[in-house]
């Protein structure tokens, strides 16, 4: 009986952890980006790209780490994109990530078809060719401990990234100047700080690591990239960065609770338990609209998150 | 020579000449993209022409894909008038299709009487489920652009555990029963399949062919929707108020118009068009829900028709039928070149990209006019 | 005088002129800073001082001109141009990254790191410490500026410059916000900044100040250089009158009246602000038909809170509002325009007009749901297109085109469209919360007209202004409110600038005597 429920226990919280790093590193681009004032509702576009990406460099090189890197440098260029319209041509940042998430899975798919015979679908990477388990030689086999944390190593580098950028913002002088351009961007160019390096910076860097939420999915979680792959993760990671308030740490805790809800019913799929596994699945979404309904303290995002900057001088 | 200048300025500083720039623009990178690719761009583009065209049963294929997406680009466009951003449009098509599905199937009642009843009852459960998000950002203040993405994934879960329920599955299959026939609102749904309508419908090929299609009434009510929200906007001292609390709240709220209210309407009007357009698209094409693995995307193309119609009721019928166009010629391409179709989805986000940067083609305009000065002056 | 000798020029800019587009901000100026000077500017709102300034701190690129600093011809680019060559600017909207703490925004741009990058916040700490001690400007540097006042905030703002080693300091409207105390402090610091060597440039149209501080003041009008005056050697009323291009009366006309019956009574009204904080509390007042009630006091002391509660936009926690004896405490702002109370907002763009609407659509904003201008739900386009043009005229909107938006038209216009609307609601109580903000003199002049009308038809007017001038000049009573009470009301024959300055600054009153 005690081992059944820490069998069951042990592949919960292992499938959370695997559901959830594709969601923390789209996350932390939201976090980064939206820190120095950017909206970026084109997490999905760029997630997708980097997956279409990250399957196809892999597959062809049969060297995931390449596809993983490949995938996070195109969703990066495309965040280039978002880049140009919200930040050089003060464009609504909102309308310009709907541009983005056409863009992304237009060209992902398009690309698709041309480099596999019309297929929307990549050829599958083989099993020792997807993103390695290192430690699989480390843990002992049968543990609960290795049941749980034998993951691949895009999930630790998830955690890591957080830690990173939760140094970067918290504890640099680049993250003070990230956080001054989000907040006041007058107040920083008076100062000298060039609010339009950061942003552009903070930008590329968002869909870099979209790219690589969407990579780790591809690489990871599956083995190829297919349409219905990311559909929607790109939002639920948006969601998560606000869940988290706008701060790394809380957008990773808040990409484990959505995770741990796909675990859950993955988990409550195989079994006879009668809740039924939608309504579990919507429990994340209903979860973070009460959160956001401010009873668990208030949201406030960066002042001046989602306002273009226009030096008023011409 | 002076009127021409006008006209040209007219159309570099309005709205329409902005968009049909981006569109230009939209179709030239489409034509990079796949000459890049490898194919003829003028031959893809004159296979989607002609496959949209050259059949009036491709004609009327158009005008059914046309017809949601016009719609959920009005519901876009009416919150995006009263300045909120309604990225729920596809959860709320979800729940107007759904309910249109359980009533239509569920109830036993007259014909048109049927169809009423169906198109009401999906109009207010949608509308309701988008007054939901104007709720919560006037009483709590939660953004409505997360609060509709948050109600999308509901609405998806939903419709996907009702389909599954016992009485409204169909067995077998991944969707639900179909609706009556009294219900429908495809023309002729009945009679062409008959006999005699077979045999008549054989002398008049062009009408057999229009037919060939499930042609309905949705695009004749999306015409009619259009000229209400025109209306509704414009005339009417509801649509003064929304308005007013779109530009600036604070001065509708210091003017006396409850501006908590008007956030609340707005989004169950702009919900319930969202509804009202899966309700057209269960009556009219599929008559039935099936189970959703991911979205369909009615609701975020009802995103771009409306930046592209630049967010104005007559406006979303003419980008509507623009994306009617790509959707249905798009795919065309893949059989008979081996082109990917998705170039179609790379041409809509060029054209949505470019209409959110007037300032690019506005800069553009202006280094065009400078250099024809410098020129003018040497 | 002092052991300054201002023989040393550290500022020169020539012929200075700034376009934007087609309009002339900076018409060909001329400016002379010596080192140890307090160098005023004066001009009226919209003269161009403040270009003029962001033209020297590189924020703005002249179209013509040159600007010399210490003697060396320099090319101020970007602000950064202009902190390596020892300039420093305090604007006048705090420049102030308010979830941040003092430390971390003096330092900003110009971090203290150790390793690569990585802040080292002891050190900054430390900086800051030691910079505050040297000119007497005492911050905390690990208080969020959002938790400090605005004198405070001011402090922080000149330690920034400091911090990044200027010693030519540009100080925009430093004390439109302060308390006459929070002057004084200031004037102190100035008086030592000067002392250490440093030069201060100040931006003002505030002439007494200039009587304080300034050694030289140089005048500026509709974008041109006027003149350069010793101020010791010039009167106030010599300056005002090159300020504004002919002879000014300060005083507004206006004939006795008698007052009537009490038309606005609130008693003992408590509100809090956005940030739960009691901003009126346990206010009394009463307004009477047929005087201008002028309220004054230091931004910040529950005024806006005050007004809207009265005018329903903000609830109120206790006390209550009576109108025409009728109790409308917490009603809704329909309910409260209906019953005949009509605003001039604060803030023209944010309260008092959609300016993405038409001139005529603004003008229905109150009662555009009634007839004749709509019926049953239906607007009536020719009717309130009649009602803008006749209210255009009477006002004189200009340009007297109903049909253009709001956001085309100047300050004073948008002012005047307010105040069509309102006045012509025949409203038994106006108040009118700023309502010469940011105009230029003419408009001015227009708003205390209208006002003194309203009071004369015998109705009540409730004024709320930062400008003690204006509400000495206008008033026929003043209250002064401090901390969200009314410390005292004077009849405005018998009130003088230094009572009421103590009075807002909170000391000395009927409350403070018990």
């Amino acid at each position: 009986m005690l081992d059944n429920i820490l069998e069951s226990l042990a592949f919960i919280l292992g499938t959370t952890l695997m559901y959830s790093a594709p969601l923390i590193y789209t996350a932390l681009g939201g976090v980064i980006s939206e820190n120095s004032g950017v909206v970026n509702i084109g997490l999905e576009g760029m997630m997708t790209i980097g997956a279409f990406f990250g399957a196809t460099v892999g597959y062809y090189s049969g060297n995931p780490w390449l596809g993983f890197l490949v995938g996070g440098l195109a969703g990066g260029a495309l965040a280039l994109l978002h880049a140009i319209a919200s930040v050089t041509f003060a464009a609504d940042q909102v309308v310009s990530g709907i541009a983005i998430n056409f863009l992304g899975p237009g060209l992902a798919l398009f690309l698709s078809r041309m480099f596999f015979d019309g297929a929307t679908m990549t050829r599958p990477i083989d099993l020792e060719d997807k993103i390695p388990r290192s430690l699989d030689k480390i843990l002992t086999k049968g543990t609960f401990i290795e049941k749980v944390f034998n993951q691949y190593d895009t999930v630790y580098l998830a955690f890591i990234l957080v830690a990173i950028i939760w140094f970067i913002l918290y504890k640099t002088k680049l993250g003070l100047r990230i956080r001054a351009v989000g907040e006041h961007p007058k107040a920083a160019d008076t100062l000298g700080i060039n609010v339009y390096n950061i942003r552009y910076l903070c930008v590329f860097l968002s869909g870099v690591f979209a790219g690589f939420g969407g990579a780790a999915m591809s690489l990871a979680v599956v083995s190829n990239f297919r349409p219905t792959l990311i559909s929607g993760q790109g939002f639920i990671a948006l969601a998560a960065m606000i869940f988290g308030k706008w701060k790394p740490q809380g957008a990773m805790l808040a990409c484990l609770l959505f995770g741990a809800a796909q675990g859950l019913v993955v988990f409550l799929g195989g079994t006879e338990f009668q809740v039924p596994s939608e309504i579990l699945a919507m429990i994340p979404y209903v979860l973070t609209l009460i959160i956001l309904m401010g009873f668990v303290g208030r949201a406030t995002p960066p002042a001046a998150d989602g306002v273009p900057y226009e030096k008023d001088s011409n | 020579m002076k009127t021409k200048l006008k006209l040209k300025e007219k159309l570099f500083s309005g709205n329409l000449g902005f968009t049909l720039f981006s569109i230009v623009i939209g179709f030239v990178v489409g034509a990079i993209v796949l000459l890049i690719a490898g194919f003829n761009p003028l031959e893809a583009y004159s296979v989607m022409i002609s496959g949209v065209f050259s059949r009036p049963k491709y004609i009327s294929w158009t005008i059914i894909y046309a017809t949601p997406i016009i719609i959920t680009g009005l519901s876009v466009a009416f919150a995006f008038r009263t300045g909120l951003f309604n990225i729920g449009a596809e959860g709320q098509y979800i729940i107007g299709s759904l309910v249109a599905t359980a009533i239509g199937y569920f109830l036993k009642l007259p014909p048109v009487i049927h169809f009423i009843f169906v198109f009401i009852t999906a109009a207010l459960a949608a509308g309701l489920w988008g007054a939901i998000a104007g709720y919560l950002k006037a009483k709590f203040g939660v953004h409505e652009v997360i609060a509709t993405i948050m109600l999308n994934w509901i609405a998806l879960y939903l419709n996907n555990y009702f389909v599954m329920l016992e009485g409204f599955k169909r067995p077998q299959s991944e969707t639900s029963y179909e609706i009556q026939n009294t219900a429908s609102i495809t023309i002729l749904e009945n009679w062409k399949y008959s006999d005699v309508g077979r045999e008549w419908l054989s002398n008049y090929p062009i009408l057999k062919d229009i037919l060939a299609a499930p042609v309905n009434l949705g695009f004749l009510i999306a015409i009619l929707l259009a000229i209400l929200v025109w209306y509704i906007l414009n005339k009417t001292t509801l649509g003064y108020e929304l308005r007013a609390v779109g530009f600036n709240r604070h001065a509708a709220e210091y003017g006396g118009i409850n501006v908590e209210k008007s956030m609340v309407i707005s989004m169950f009007i702009a919900g319930a068009l969202a509804g009202i357009a899966g309700a057209l698209q269960v009556t009219g094409v599929t008559k039935s829900v099936a189970i959703l693995a991911a979205m369909e995307g009615y609701g975020f193309d009802g995103i771009a028709v409306s930046l592209i119609g630049s967010n104005t009721a007559f406006g979303s019928i003419f980008s509507g039928l623009l994306f009617g166009m790509l959707k249905y010629g798009g795919p065309k391409i893949q059989p008979f070149l081996r082109a990917p179709s998705e170039v179609v989805n790379i041409v809509i986000g060029t054209i949505v990209f470019f209409v959110a940067i007037p300032k690019f083609i506005r800069m553009l305009g202006s280094l065009m006019n400078k250099k024809r000065g410098e020129k003018n002056v040497g | 005088m002092d052991g300054r000798n201002f023989k040393e020029k550290v500022v020169e800019m020539k012929n200075i002129t700034k376009m934007f587009g087609d309009f002339k901000a900076n018409d060909n100026i001329n400016l002379t800073v010596h080192k140890g000077e307090v160098h005023a500017l004066l001009g009226e709102n919209g003269a161009g001082k403040t270009t003029l300034m962001n033209v020297l701190y590189g924020l703005y690129q002249p179209t013509s001109g040159e600007i010399y600093i210490k003697g060396k011809k320099v090319n101020v680019e970007n602000p950064n141009v202009a902190i390596e060559n020892g300039i420093g600017m305090v604007h006048q909207h705090f420049m102030l990254v308010e979830p941040f703490t003092v430390a971390e925004n003096i330092i900003l741009g110009m971090e203290t790191t150790k390793g690569i990058g990585v802040l080292d916040r002891d050190k900054a700490i430390e900086d800051v410490e030691k910079l505050s001690e040297q000119y007497g400007l005492y911050v905390d540097p690990n208080a969020k500026i959002q938790d400090i006042t605005v004198g405070m905030q001011q402090r922080v703002e000149i330690l920034k410059a400091l911090y990044r080693g200027a010693d030519i300091l540009i100080l925009d409207e430093p004390t439109a916000v302060l308390t006459p105390q929070e002057i004084e402090d200031l004037i102190k610091i100035i008086k030592n900044l000067t002392n250490e060597g440093k030069t201060v440039i100040i931006i003002t149209h505030k002439l007494k100040e200039i009587k304080q501080v300034a050694d030289y003041c140089t005048i500026i009008r509709r974008g041109k250089y006027i003149d350069t005056v010793k101020v010791s050697e010039t009167t106030e009323e010599e300056l005002a009158s090159k300020m504004v291009g002919r002879e000014v009366s300060f005083k507004v006309d206006k004939e006795e009246r008698e007052t009537g019956d009490t038309v606005l009574k609130i008693d003992n009204l408590v509100v809090r602000d956005n940030r739960n904080i009691k901003a009126v509390d346990g206010l009394s007042l009463e307004v009477k038909s047929g005087e201008i009630l002028g309220i004054a006091g230091v931004d910040g002391n529950g005024q806006s809170e005050l007004i809207e509660a009265i005018t329903g936009l903000r609830e109120v926690e206790s006390g209550k509002v009576y109108f025409n004896s009728k109790d409308i405490t917490n009603k809704t702002p329909r309910e409260i325009i209906d019953s005949g109370i009509s605003t001039i907002p604060e803030d023209r763009q944010k309260r008092g007009l959609v300016l993405e609407f038409t001139i005529a659509e603004n003008t229905v904003l109150e009662n555009y749901d009634r007839e004749p201008f709509s019926r049953k739900g239906i607007l009536n386009e020719n009717k309130i297109k009649e009602y803008a043009k006749d209210l255009i005229k009477k006002f004189d909107v200009r340009p007297n085109n109903e049909k253009i938006k709001a956001k085309a038209l100047s300050g004073g216009n948008q002012q005047k469209v307010i105040i069509a609307r309102e006045v012509s609601n025949d409203p038994d109580l106006l108040i009118a919360a700023q309502p010469t903000r940011g105009l230029d003199v003419g408009a001015i002049e227009f708003v205390h007209k209208s006002l003194v009308e309203q009071r004369d038809k015998n109705k009540a007017v409730l004024l709320v202004s930062l400008e003690l001038d204006e509400v000495l000049n206008v008033s026929d009573r003043i209250a002064v409110i401090y901390e969200g009470k009314i410390v005292d009301i004077i009849d405005a024959e018998e009130a003088d600038e230094k009572t009421l300055g103590l009075l807002m600054a909170g000391r000395g009153g009927k409350r403070n005597e018990n």
